[in-house]
């Protein structure tokens, strides 16, 4: 991936980091360099939302696990107030009713603290410019999530219940492994276009009504 | 693990072929002829490939020739000459095994215990021999009698300090052809020998009777037995005592495997986890079910007697056995491993043929490919279960492997074959390379 291609509008977006472990953070502002500025850092929810509120960065790095209520809590603080902010969730958590939490809530995605620098800044462009940001590990939940077969919904918009089955193949690619260049390439569709495809299933994911979901990650909770 | 791969393990196959573009040995043939010096002084006789001793595997694979046409070469110079023989002997001697950083013969030379024992039964035995046969006027069997005993000892020398896969080898593959099992037979087999003895000895006491009917004759016969005694009553100690050495060697040993083996338990299952943990502290949830999954290995070891790791009975789902594979490649390949799953199912026959074949690919792509992090993606399906393993190495050419060559691709397509499923292999130089797995489902969630 090359940490070129997609830019930020007007430049070096602002970024602040919302994470416990003060090595962490160094390690992520060290990464991210010169390429973004940091407006600010906070290691608990409720210092987090204050700060936030006040210094309205262009993209949050926010960390799933959090003193004080966890991810979800800061988005849940600051959303409704700053639809503007966006959010990008970070975490070692692998269990997936914690990622699907923050997603539902309003996160523009979900990447693991194992990833590459150049791949993380990457990740802070896409969410910076409003797309979204779906690791192998979200697109493989997604996929389980709404898992073929299952039963259909009550929900008012059977359509937000529903992968289609283009979004299907995307999420899949994503799963295995492949960028977005590569998802188009193998698909023959542009990266703009899969760029698209991502965030309709995000879009699905915050607002389907869909039972199976909650239920699965309910479910998920006891494995 | 070993510090050096044989050529062998990669995509190429199992006969000493590296058709692996991107394997240890990338630049092909263009650049051979550079390494051949160096290569030649880390030489391996490796014991997956071997007919004998592993020499031509060795040779095959420090030069690059297939190992079938380095064997049909030495035969015929042996065929042609004699001292080829000789010259495979020292080059068994001379080489040593792969993983081992000493050969045979400086471990023969080192041997002082081995040398001693040799001196201690073969010297009086030669003295009797010596005085027995020059009494008896038989200056021949004396003769030959010294050159025997000599090739004797340094056989047992080389047996003593062959290890042990080889001693396993020479005791299966070799002793049996002798005609000289050790173990098996048992007590027929002593009644045989006893009765053989007996009849050899009256024999040999016929003869002397009836050659010399007087007792004057007999008298050097005396002497020989005297002489016998007295080496016995002389060197007895010395012998009692080397047989307590080697029977407390025998245990020593028998105690190190032990220890061995519980070494690479702990280090399988326990040290493992305790790497696990240790990177995801910061995620209790995770280490406590890691802990408890050791624990209940370990108890499962411990005091069920079973085995633990194995993709075995214990792993009853598939899920669970993806993220044994994740871990079991990571702690042995130090290569992160990414798993997304979705989907869960039983495992079946089958199934466990896909984790096999997945796991090959992924211990194939953690080994070659150079990247640091392989993707394993499974998804269930109501009929089938599809498994990706993908890495961003430095991939290869498929269509440059040649069909008989392809050892990996072809034994993992055999693996899910067997089954009905499906294996398809992806790659191009510099684009990394996937293995994409499919197994039929027999059992369809209801």
């Amino acid at each position: 991936m090359s940490a070129t291609e997609p830019s930020a509008p007007g430049g070096r977006p602002r970024i602040f980091l919302v994470e416990d472990h003060a090595v962490f953070r160094a390690g992520v502002k060290a990464e991210l360099g010169d390429a973004v500025e940091v407006v600010g850092e906070a290691d608990e929810a409720a210092a987090a939302i204050e700060l936030i509120g006040e210094r309205l960065p262009d993209v949050v790095l926010l960390d799933v696990h959090l003193p004080g209520g966890g991810g979800h809590a800061v988005l849940r603080g600051v959303r409704p107030h700053h639809p503007e902010v966006q959010f990008l969730a970070l975490s070692v958590s692998d269990a997936p009713e914690d990622v699907i939490d923050v997603i539902r809530a309003g996160a523009r995605g979900y990447i693991t603290k194992t990833i590459s620098g150049p791949e993380l800044l990457q990740a802070v462009y896409r969410v910076a410019a409003g797309d979204a940001v779906f690791s192998p590990r979200l697109a493989g939940f997604v996929l389980d999530a709404f898992a073929q077969g299952s039963a259909p919904t009550t929900g008012l918009d059977p359509e937000l219940d529903q992968l289609s089955p283009r979004e299907r193949e995307v999420l899949r690619l994503i799963a295995r492994g492949y960028t977005y260049k590569e998802v188009g390439r193998d698909l023959g569709i542009s990266a703009k276009t899969v760029e698209s495809h991502v965030s309709s299933v995000l879009r699905k994911l915050q607002l389907s009504t869909r039972h199976e979901l909650t239920r699965w990650a309910t479910d998920r909770r006891l494995v | 693990m070993g510090q050096w791969e044989p050529p062998e393990r990669g995509w190429g196959g199992t006969g000493g072929h590296w058709s692996y573009r991107g394997g240890p040995f990338a630049g092909g043939r263009r650049h051979h002829h550079h390494h051949v010096g160096k290569k030649l002084r880390t030489l391996r006789r490796s014991p997956d490939n071997r007919v004998l001793g592993g020499v031509c595997g060795a040779v095959s694979s420090a030069t690059g020739i297939d190992a079938t046409w380095v064997r049909i070469g030495f035969v015929l110079l042996s065929i042609c000459s004699g001292v080829m023989l000789f010259v495979y002997a020292m080059a068994w001697l001379l080489i040593p095994m792969e993983g081992e950083t000493s050969n045979i013969y400086s471990r023969a030379i080192n041997d002082r215990r081995g040398i001693r024992l040799i001196a201690a039964v073969l010297i009086p035995v030669l003295i009797a021999v010596q005085v027995i046969t020059s009494t008896l006027h038989l200056a021949f069997v004396g003769f030959i009698g010294w050159p025997t005993f000599i090739a004797l000892g340094v056989l047992i020398l080389i047996w003593r300090n062959a290890n042990e896969s080889e001693k396993a080898f020479i005791d299966h593959d070799v002793v049996p052809l002798l005609g000289a099992d050790p173990h098996g037979g048992g007590r027929r087999w002593l009644l045989a020998r006893v009765a053989v003895g007996i009849l050899v000895g009256a024999g040999g006491i016929a003869l002397l009777v009836e050659g010399h009917t007087t007792a004057a004759a007999l008298r050097p016969v005396g002497g020989a037995v005297l002489v016998v005694a007295a080496s016995v009553i002389i060197f007895g100690p010395w012998w009692l005592s080397l047989v307590r050495d080697l029977i407390a060697e025998r245990q020593a040993r028998a105690l190190a495997e032990e220890r061995a083996q519980m070494a690479a338990h702990v280090h399988d299952s326990v040290l493992q986890t305790l790497a696990l943990i240790q990177r995801s502290s910061d995620d209790p949830q995770h280490v406590v079910r890691l802990a408890r999954a050791q624990e209940r290995e370990l108890r499962a070891w411990l005091f069920e007697g079973r085995s633990p790791g194995a993709i075995g009975e214990e792993t009853t789902r598939l899920a669970e056995g993806v993220a044994f594979l994740q871990r079991q490649v990571e702690a042995d390949h130090g290569i992160a491993v990414q798993v997304v799953m979705v989907g869960d199912c039983e495992l079946d026959e089958a199934l466990r043929a896909l984790l096999d074949a997945a796991r090959e690919a992924t211990v194939n792509s953690a080994k070659w490919s150079g990247a640091d992090q392989v993707s394993v993606y499974a998804e269930v399906e109501p009929d089938t279960v599809m498994l990706y393993v993908r890495d961003r190495g430095r991939g290869f050419d498929p269509g440059a492997v040649p069909e008989d060559r392809q050892g990996i691709a072809q034994s993992i397509r055999a693996r899910v074959a067997r089954f009905g499923g499906s294996a398809v292999i992806r790659s191009a130089p510099g684009e990394g390379a996937e293995v994409q797995l499919s197994m039929p489902r027999r059992e369809r969630v209801a």
